[in-house]
């Protein structure tokens, strides 16, 4: 008989079979997923969408690479976080700033904390948080979506610390005209997204989807977007009910980046808990802080701010939704 | 839930047609056998046999040392050609007993008396059981006497046989039902005499049916023994689970079956038992699946315990030129081998040659937290918790939180999308708190 095997055998501890997915394979669905979504700021805001989206990607790419341990990028985590930061942003920002973000949001959001897996913040949201602080008129100067593909919305090309020339013709988001200026927006216009407002948080229909096919993948927990809108509608209801001058459910729904926060930003999974309960609540927490900052706030919008305050919870909320460990309760053995 | 599962676990792809539709067959005797005097739990057997002995096929080479114990019988004619250090299944050295098998022989084991199981004690029935050495066949190696003899003021309702055989790859169980449900029902028999236990649920996953079949068949009048069909997942075959899935009772933490009036045997075992009152020969040889996409010809075997894995792939045609991995046992839980020296054990399911796409990536990702361990673990630990404690080597908080709990089953690890060897990284943790409280370093 002749020797059966080529001598060099693999050993590897148990179990020796993987399931099929790994983790660029989830992070790169997610990309895939928020393609149409860019698509669709695309419709709405023309090329300056995909240039703000393309630079806030360049930013966090290109940081990922600098300062990441090696290889990192094929991961696909810092593609999702610029390509959500981008979608975040208004048409018409400075590139340089939309640079930034995605330089900070993975420098500060992702990096500083020990890389993918490690933060406590969704890196997309502490760039747009930092953007917010560091240039509070260029982040919420709106250009009106229309107007050709390929004219650019206000001062794309502005060089860095100068003052962009606000000459383009801009308006509110619909929740910034009912804060401020009391005006209502047609709920058609809110679900098929040609208002003012950030490039991917428009088209609340397309986003949907995108989630929903996530969520049949298994790659997002539907568990978080669901929590997140029924509280939100729920609660809205409620004071629209006492209140009718507050905006109602479908309003609040369909309004302002909670669809892209509820989608695409809270199911993160490295900031979001790891428990199902836990994750229920920490989607029930998100809603209500939409709800509480969009109406008594001093702000427009809230999600930005209800996901980071909520994701600084996850590690308490992980620990006091440990699951039971199986024979410590449950039934008594007969 | 239905009584017929459990909560969470995986669905790792079966593979089992590979095998499942192949009669057992038996494969001829190797040249050299090699018998480690430790193939069970317990202590391991003492010798009884010296260099240049000649032994029959049945005849012991080695004594039960102990209770949680038994001997070691040749399983094969022949000549005791060394006595010494072999390696392992496990991956270790061990004392072992290699035998020149005669190549004349007619291998007829020498006449000897069946007990009659009908008038026997409880006691009498136990010792037969333990003289044959007859351990469990599920994988542990679990000395199978001792459970039937189960601690004094502790009274057993319920045995229930594990058919369910959730590991992929893996027909042994499958075939031995489907072909030898009499053997199987009559080893039933013998001990629920033993245990003087009325009651019997046979477990067997759904994708058996051939095998539920045969033996709903066999079933006779006057036992009561349901043959219960088990969801199909992995892994419905761990004990733990398998009796949630029957009775529907959680076993307390760090508790035995036992605690809830439960019995749980592997259906090989049984029909070994049934073997040993049939025909009186000891435990020397066993059904092992020998399978995977890396090996030529799929196959049900008989093979006598002690056959080289090199013998065994041999006599399947050997393997393709991808081949990569052997493990002894299942892919889930099972053992992968350095040397092919090694010998197939009294507690060897099945040999499973992977191809090298199939074997686990080299690549680790880091921990996203997105919690589909969680969701996998059939006893309801944080792997992904546990594994951040490990990897840092703090044992106690793995204590803490529960480590003792885990099985080691791997579905966390199977799971994980970063590729993390998460049942690896506890099974470190359990080896350092175990040295940690013996007190060695």
């Amino acid at each position: 008989m002749s020797p059966p095997l080529a001598p060099k055998l693999i050993v590897t501890a148990s179990p020796h079979v993987r399931s099929q997915d790994s983790t660029p394979v989830i992070m790169w669905n997610v990309v895939g997923a928020l393609v149409p979504v860019i698509a669709a700021a695309a419709w709405f805001f023309g090329v300056s969408a995909l240039l703000v989206i393309a630079t806030a990607t360049l930013g966090a790419l290109l940081t990922e690479r600098a300062i990441g341990r090696g290889g990192t990028v094929a991961d696909g985590s810092a593609m999702i976080t610029g390509l959500l930061l981008g979608l975040s942003l208004p048409a018409g920002l400075p590139l340089w700033m939309a640079f930034l973000g995605g330089a900070f949001g993975i420098g500060f959001g992702k990096l500083v904390w020990g890389g993918l897996g490690q933060n406590v913040f969704n890196p997309a949201l502490v760039g747009r948080a930092f953007l917010q602080a560091a240039f509070p008129v260029a982040i919420t100067t709106w250009p009106v979506p229309g107007g050709g593909f390929w004219s650019l919305k206000g001062d794309l090309f502005a060089f860095p610390f100068t003052h962009p020339s606000p000459d383009a013709i801009t308006s509110a988001t619909p929740l910034g005209l009912l804060k401020f200026e009391g005006k209502g927006t047609e709920l058609m216009h809110l679900v098929f997204g040609d208002t003012g407002g950030s490039l991917g948080e428009t088209a609340a229909l397309v986003i949907l989807a995108g989630g929903i096919f996530l969520a049949i993948k298994r790659y997002l927990n539907w568990r978080i977007p669901a929590g997140i809108l029924i509280t939100v509608a729920l609660f809205s209801a409620v004071i629209h009910l006492i209140d009718p001058r507050r905006p109602d459910a479908l309003f609040m729904l369909f309004s302002g980046g909670l669809m892209l926060g509820a989608v695409y930003m809270a199911t993160d999974l490295v900031t979001s808990p790891v428990t199902n309960r836990g994750r229920w609540l920490f989607a029930v927490g998100i809603g209500l802080l939409v709800v509480v900052i969009r109406i008594w706030g001093g702000l427009p919008e809230g999600v930005m701010y209800a996901i980071l305050f909520m994701n600084a919870l996850v590690p308490f909320i992980n620990r006091a939704t440990q699951p039971r460990v199986f024979g410590t309760g449950g039934r008594v053995a007969a | 839930m239905t009584r017929t599962g459990f909560r969470h676990g995986v669905h790792p792809r079966e593979e089992k047609g590979l095998t499942s539709g192949l009669p057992i067959r038996r494969m001829p005797f190797p040249d050299e056998i090699v018998l480690p005097l430790r193939q069970h739990a317990g202590n391991p057997a003492k010798l009884c046999v010296r260099t240049g002995d000649h032994v029959e096929r049945g005849d012991p080479v080695g004594l039960a040392d102990g209770w949680v114990s038994v001997p070691v019988h040749a399983s094969a004619a022949g000549t005791v050609t060394d006595i010494g250090w072999w390696p392992h299944p496990d991956g270790s050295m061990a004392m072992s007993v290699r035998i020149a098998v005669d190549r004349y022989a007619p291998q007829v084991a020498r006449p000897r008396r069946v007990p009659r199981w009908e008038g026997l004690s409880t006691d009498a029935v136990v010792r037969a059981v333990q003289d044959a050495g007859v351990v469990g066949l599920g994988g542990a190696a679990f000395p199978t006497h001792v459970k039937l003899a189960p601690p004094p003021g502790v009274t057993v309702h319920t045995l229930i046989i594990n058919g369910a055989e959730c590991e992929p790859y893996l027909t042994s169980d499958h075939r031995t039902m489907a072909e030898y449900p009499a053997r199987v029902l009559f080893g039933i028999r013998v001990m629920m005499h033993a245990m003087r236990v009325n009651k019997c649920v046979v477990g067997v996953e759904r994708n058996k049916p051939d095998a539920i079949a045969a033996l709903r068949q066999a079933l006779p009048s006057d036992l009561d023994i349901a043959i219960l069909p088990l969801t199909v997942k992995y892994p419905q075959g761990a004990e733990k689970m398998l009796i949630q899935a029957v009775t529907g009772i959680e076993v307390p933490s760090g508790k035995l079956p036992v605690s809830v009036g439960v019995v749980v045997q592997n259906v090989g075992s049984v029909a070994a038992i049934g073997e040993v009152f049939e025909t009186g020969l000891p435990l020397i040889e066993r059904i092992v699946t020998v399978s995977g996409h890396g090996l030529r010809r799929p196959a049900n075997l008989i093979v006598p315990v002690g056959t080289k894995l090199r013998d065994l792939l041999a006599f399947c045609d050997g393997v393709t030129a991808d081949a990569a991995e052997v493990i002894l046992g299942g892919p889930m839980m099972g053992q992968a081998q350095a040397n092919l020296d090694a010998p197939v054990l009294k507690g060897t399911t099945g040999v499973v040659v992977l191809e090298r796409h199939e074997t686990r990536l080299d690549k680790v990702y880091p921990c996203i937290h997105c919690g589909r361990c969680l969701e996998a673990c059939p006893v309801f630990l944080n792997p992904s918790l546990l594994g951040d404690f490990a990897r840092v080597a703090r044992w106690d908080d793995m204590a803490e939180q529960h480590l003792a709990d885990c099985m080691l089953c791997g579905s966390c690890a199977y799971v994980c999308p970063s590729n993390i060897p998460l049942a690896q990284m506890f099974q470190a943790g359990k080896l350092a708190l175990r040295r940690a409280r013996a007190g060695t370093p």
